[in-house]
């Protein structure tokens, strides 16, 4: 392990080696050592409570890391900061999907464009790139109809779509989506998965949380099965869910 | 250029269509709002005359001050805060002391340092001053938040009156410092009542430029991001901590200006002016008139300083009673707010 930053951590984007998280007795996230190549799509599955959610917050700065080491394109970190991640490549949707409510969803989407040192951001006023790049996404996500409302007012699935409108807007390689397909109807469920698949062909990492088997069989190109916060198979997708363990570990046969 | 067209087209609308125009603004509570306070409001100071008048406008323009500034806090990044009476106190004093006139100190035992400076070369340092304290207050603060934060603003709040009431030294505590200056430029000096009121206006506008700039650029809408998820918007990058100490740093040197122009129109100030039950009125203002709405703190001000200034002409109420009725009626306006329009009077975000 000598020479630079890049040579020691391979060409992963992802990586986490001896990752730990716990909440007081309950180990949320042991010793978790994955690394998931970039570009491509990568799921992450495991029964309720297997970690999944806490490995994403670990990942994006949302929670302190209690041990281990999380390597962001290359860049191996103790701490992660939230404010932090975008610069490392890295974004992140949220499972309860998290908006700024009280704001129109023009203004959330323009939120995460503009500059983002204090100073610079109070001289500066709504720059035409922004705007276009906001227009852009409003269409590609199909809310261009809703721009001037509230967020509060969109129904679930315009709210999961301006979510994922947000992370597209910002820029970044590597995606990661908390349960984006849950409780989305048939027709929104085949938008969600046009976008992801958009962004996969643009050569950007995907990674993403999902129950739901039938779309993790055809969307996923590497799977992650995770199981009380240690890693219990991973591989091809097929393989890994005809294994006898990953069936008794969803099942409880 | 979509937008433009629609700007462009509602621009327009009052010449092509006057009466769908007038009909559909007339469903809009907020004209009536604006029409029923600023209609009250004139036809009340018409019928009392040009002095009482003038006196309101100048209570009503330190009143609106406070208020755009608190409202940068309060209702554009959701900070509650009860702390503001504190950068008031502290511009304020920093302009009692800078210009009180060193004759008159010598008047009395206990002296304080006197520096007998010019109302402008003052009113940057109370701002100055304010804006240090509030770095200051700020740097804990910003460790907390939600129902934390108010406790903490509180004990801030009540940390600055004791300040004032005991740092004899320099304050002389309850006895107060007197011959504050007024604003002077060259050989022009605002000492009738007209040319302060002048004077106040033009920093009420001044600050509401400010205002306007802070909220409509980028950082503004960074601002009311945090407001609504501090956590998701550092996801994207912004560090929200920076973010808030600049809005509370900036909102408390625009306190602090309000503090400078206060102490030099009443030319006499103790602490009694600094007590807890001003921020909070500060606060209900705020909610009153509207949060994250400039407007709607200039409406707040308005109809908080004609309750205050009105309630004397109430037949009935005994004099010493008239402050503690005009705190009831302030109540009772709140509550009623509250349950009927929790925006306030033309808020732009709902508590």
């Amino acid at each position: 392990m000598t020479g630079s930053e890049t040579e020691m951590y391979g060409p992963f984007a992802l990586e986490t080696t001896e990752l730990s998280k716990h909440f007081d007795a309950v180990k949320a996230v042991d010793r978790l050592t994955i690394s998931i190549p970039k570009a491509g799509m990568t799921s992450i599955v495991g029964p309720n409570g297997s970690g999944k959610s806490t490995l994403v917050n670990l990942l994006s700065g949302m929670l302190p890391i209690d041990g281990g080491m999380v390597i962001i394109d290359s860049v191996g970190l103790k701490v992660v900061k939230a404010y932090d991640t975008p610069s490392h490549g890295l974004t992140r949707t949220f499972q309860e999907v998290r908006l700024f409510e009280q704001i129109s969803v023009w203004d959330n989407l323009m939120v995460v464009l503009t500059t983002r040192k204090w100073f610079s951001a109070l001289m500066e006023r709504d720059k035409p790139s922004y705007k276009e790049k906001t227009v852009e996404i409003l269409k590609s996500v199909g809310l261009w109809e809703k721009r001037l409302d509230l967020a509060l007012n969109l129904s679930y699935g315009q709210r999961k779509l301006l979510e994922i409108g947000r992370a597209l807007a910002m820029d970044v390689q590597i995606l990661l989506f908390d349960e984006p397909f849950a409780g989305l109807f048939p027709q929104m469920l085949e938008q969600v998965k046009s976008i992801l698949k958009d962004m996969k062909a643009q050569g950007r990492t995907i990674i993403f949380i999902s129950h739901n088997m039938d779309i993790v069989r055809e969307l996923s190109d590497r799977i992650f099965v995770l199981d009380s916060g240690e890693l219990l198979a991973e591989g091809d997708v097929e393989e890994v869910l005809s294994s006898a363990a990953v069936i008794e570990a969803y099942l409880g046969v | 250029m979509l937008r433009n067209l629609q700007v462009y087209s509602t621009l327009t609308q009052p010449f092509r269509d006057p009466w769908g125009f007038l009909k559909e603004r007339s469903r809009n509570p907020e004209l009536w709002i604006n029409l029923v306070v600023i209609g009250g409001a004139v036809l009340f100071l018409l019928s009392k005359g040009t002095g009482f008048a003038i006196t309101v406008g100048t209570v009503f323009a330190i009143w609106a001050i406070l208020a755009v500034s608190l409202n940068l806090v309060v209702g554009f990044t959701g900070l509650m805060s009860v702390a503001h009476i504190g950068f008031f106190g502290v511009g304020a004093y920093s302009m009692a002391i800078l210009t009180s006139d060193p004759l008159y100190e010598q008047l009395r035992s206990e002296t304080i340092p006197t520096f007998a400076l010019p109302f402008f070369a003052a009113l940057p340092v109370s701002m100055v001053m304010a804006g240090l304290v509030a770095v200051a207050m700020g740097s804990i603060l910003n460790r907390f938040r939600d129902d934390i934060f108010v406790l903490v603003s509180f004990g801030f709040a009540i940390i600055s009156f004791n300040v004032f009431l005991n740092w004899r030294e320099l304050t002389r505590g309850a006895f107060g410092i007197h011959a504050i200056a007024r604003p002077a430029i060259g050989g022009w000096e605002a000492d009738g009542k007209l040319e302060f009121l002048l004077v106040a206006l033009v920093f009420l506008g001044i600050v509401m430029l400010i205002t306007w700039f802070i909220v409509s650029s980028s950082f503004g809408r960074v601002l009311t991001a945090i407001r609504e998820d501090e956590q998701a918007i550092q996801v994207y990058g912004y560090r929200a901590a920076h973010y808030k100490m600049a809005v509370w740093v900036l909102s408390a040197m625009l306190a602090g200006l309000a503090g400078g122009l206060f102490a030099s129109w009443t030319s006499f100030i103790d602490p009694n002016s600094f007590i807890l039950l001003e921020s909070i009125l500060m606060v209900a203002i705020v909610i009153l008139g509207g949060l994250a709405t400039i407007w709607g703190s200039l409406l707040g001000a308005l109809v908080f300083v004609l309750l205050e200034e009105g309630m004397r002409f109430v037949p009935f109420i005994p004099t010493e009673h008239i402050g503690q009725g005009r705190q009831i009626v302030l109540g009772i306006l709140l509550v009623l707010l509250m349950l009927f329009r929790p925006q306030g009077l033309v808020g732009r975000y709902k508590l």
